[in-house]
């Protein structure tokens, strides 16, 4: 090898090394920013309290009910069609079928809408035609519109990964189909529906944009789904841009928010670990 | 209980019934799409025959109560902070796949990989605050007044940078090992080896990963919002504040009336056509890439 290749591979070699230290350097650096700034202000007081002040001081436990109660209608929606599309697509149909297609296709593009243009939707949709005001409800159900894709994605991906081998003895057994189902190839597929599931369930808490317009910014306790509720990465949001002086609880909010949403993603790793995770975690 | 049958040829009544449902379940997971074009279209219609196209472009400025309607400042916001964005995230992002699949160890790379997935998890909003608290005051010492097309381009940088990754990484390692145990056969170095043997075996697969990235960073609205500035203007440079199409939704809806209201959903509508178009773009790219493993 000549000289002049070896400094090029050494070149290359410490870019590249350079960009990945960089990178891991700006990530530990947002991360202890976070927990630099949240953590002083963060205290079991903080998180069962509710907000006074615009939410300047007390806490935001009625913010993490809403949240709460938002992700349960949008999971709650959400799940039934997204499983059922997603057993269809991946034991029943035949990906060449016109049916299939069309249902893949429509997912797909799905999957690719912004967030905002779901929280447009969402507004006109719901809130306004069917009269649901901003509420938990529209909110609920704006984002279980936006998680359809990937809960779909996710258990398909799961159930393709079930070696074809079980279903061919199902067959030779001569169980039914559904029988085969529910006793064979769900529970084979299981960790991958895991991890689908709080895949999903981390989108939703993270979003933002889809519910400005739909779930609303009302920081009290909600009475019922038809009231509005502020889920938490919107009153982060709108601690930080509306609410001079909050950024000591904006700091905490979010890095409850991240806090959450790390466990999240640590157990999607460990539940997708065991399957091919390329198949199932959507980039 | 297992239900058992004579016949396996034929669907039983159970399957049957179950087939339904599922079918059900299945249409009406399609018909959301649908719902959302056509409620966008109904929308958006009063701004779609009252205004015509062209107005978008040649209106004196964008003021949506004097019903001017001049979006260009927002088109180029838009795609200089994509643009931006691009520029460094794909250096960057390929970089970090190189890395993984190339360079590290096996338990560095799968702990890089870990860092990358979880800078993926981390939400918009959050980027956004950090942008506003860290990266804004920053830019402001350098040169006020902080958010900026530069605040915006960073933000929007570590936000797609995990989508070039973790799909370039996909590719390259799908190249199968004679073609690289080939290249070292004839002496290549191994920098030799990943951008003559490498890189153009997998550049189908990067190419769709760095499409659906730009779909990402036209779409995201949140973290932009809050770190951009938000003056409606032609930037002039890395400095100046910008207003990008999807922000301009979340910032008017609120108020907007009329024809105002309308407007902003025919910009949703426009975004959700171009975004549909790169992720299909990007599907097709993807299918049609060479599948190496099958010829070997």
């Amino acid at each position: 090898m000549n000289k002049r290749l070896l400094y090029r591979d050494h070149l290359a070699q410490w870019l590249i090394y350079l960009a990945v230290l960089t990178v891991s350097a700006v990530f530990i650096w947002i991360l202890s920013d976070l927990t630099r700034g949240g953590i002083t202000h963060l205290s079991w007081d903080f998180l069962t309290e509710s907000p006074h002040d615009a939410g300047r001081s007390g806490g935001i436990g009625p913010i993490l009910i809403s949240t709460f109660w938002i992700l349960l209608v949008a999971l709650t929606a959400a799940l039934p069609l997204a499983w059922t599309a997603a057993i269809l697509l991946a034991e029943f149909v035949s990906s060449s079928s016109r049916f299939g297609i069309i249902v893949r296709f429509s997912l797909q593009v799905l999957a690719g809408v912004p967030s905002i243009v779901f929280g447009l939707f969402g507004n006109a949709f719901f809130s306004i035609y069917l009269g649901m005001g901003f509420s938990i409800l529209s909110g609920g159900l704006t984002l279980a519109c936006m998680l359809l894709p990937i809960l779909v994605s996710t258990a398909k991906a799961g159930l393709c990964a079930v070696p074809q081998s079980y279903r061919l003895s199902a067959a030779a057994l001569g169980m039914s189909k559904t029988a085969s189902l529910i006793h064979l190839l769900l529970p084979a597929a299981a960790p991958a529906l895991a991890a689908g599931l709080l895949l999903g369930i981390g989108r939703a808490i993270a979003e933002t944009a889809a519910l400005i317009f739909t779930s609303g910014y009302v920081d009290r306790v909600p009475g019922s789904l038809l009231d509005s509720g502020r889920a938490l990465a919107l009153h982060i949001f709108d601690l930080s841009m509306n609410v001079p002086g909050g950024d000591q609880p904006a700091y905490a909010s979010a890095l409850v928010l991240v806090a959450l949403l790390l466990c999240i993603n640590i157990l999607v790793i460990k539940f997708a670990y065991g399957l091919q995770r390329k198949r199932i975690m959507p980039v | 209980m297992i239900w058992s049958k004579r016949n396996i040829l034929f669907f039983s009544v159970t399957d049957k019934l179950v087939l339904i449902v599922l079918r059900l379940g299945a249409v009406i997971a399609a018909l959301v799409m649908l719902l959302i074009l056509i409620f966008l279209l109904t929308e958006s219609w009063p701004a779609l025959i009252q205004i015509t196209p062209t107005r978008f472009l040649t209106d004196a400025s964008w003021h949506p109560l004097e019903s001017t309607y001049n979006l260009t400042p927002m088109f180029s916001g838009t795609l200089l902070a994509s643009v931006g964005a691009l520029v460094l995230a794909i250096p960057l992002g390929l970089a970090s796949a190189l890395f993984i699949v190339f360079y590290a160890s096996a338990r560095l790379a799968t702990s890089y990989r870990r860092l990358i997935e979880l800078l993926a998890g981390i939400p918009s909003v959050v980027f956004g605050f950090w942008g506003l608290t860290t990266l804004v005051p920053l830019i402001t010492q350098l040169h006020p007044p902080g958010a900026s097309l530069l605040a915006a381009i960073l933000v929007l940088t570590l936000m797609i940078l995990p989508t070039i990754t973790l799909t370039a990484f996909s590719a390259p390692q799908a190249v199968p090992d004679e073609f690289l145990r080939g290249a070292t056969a004839l002496g290549l170095s191994r920098w030799g080896m990943i951008s003559g043997v490498a890189l153009p075996a997998a550049r189908i697969g990067i190419v769709a990963g760095i499409i659906l990235a730009a779909g990402r960073a036209i779409g995201e609205t949140m973290a932009v919002l809050m770190v951009a500035g938000n003056v409606v203007q032609h930037p002039a440079g890395l400095f100046d504040p910008i207003r990008t199409l999807a922000a301009n939704i979340a910032l008017e809806m609120a108020y907007a009336m009329g024809d105002h209201r309308a407007v902003l959903f025919v910009t949703g509508f426009l975004l959700m056509l171009l975004i549909i178009i790169l992720a299909v773009a990007a599907d097709w790219l993807k299918k049609n890439s060479q599948d190496w493993s099958a010829s070997s």
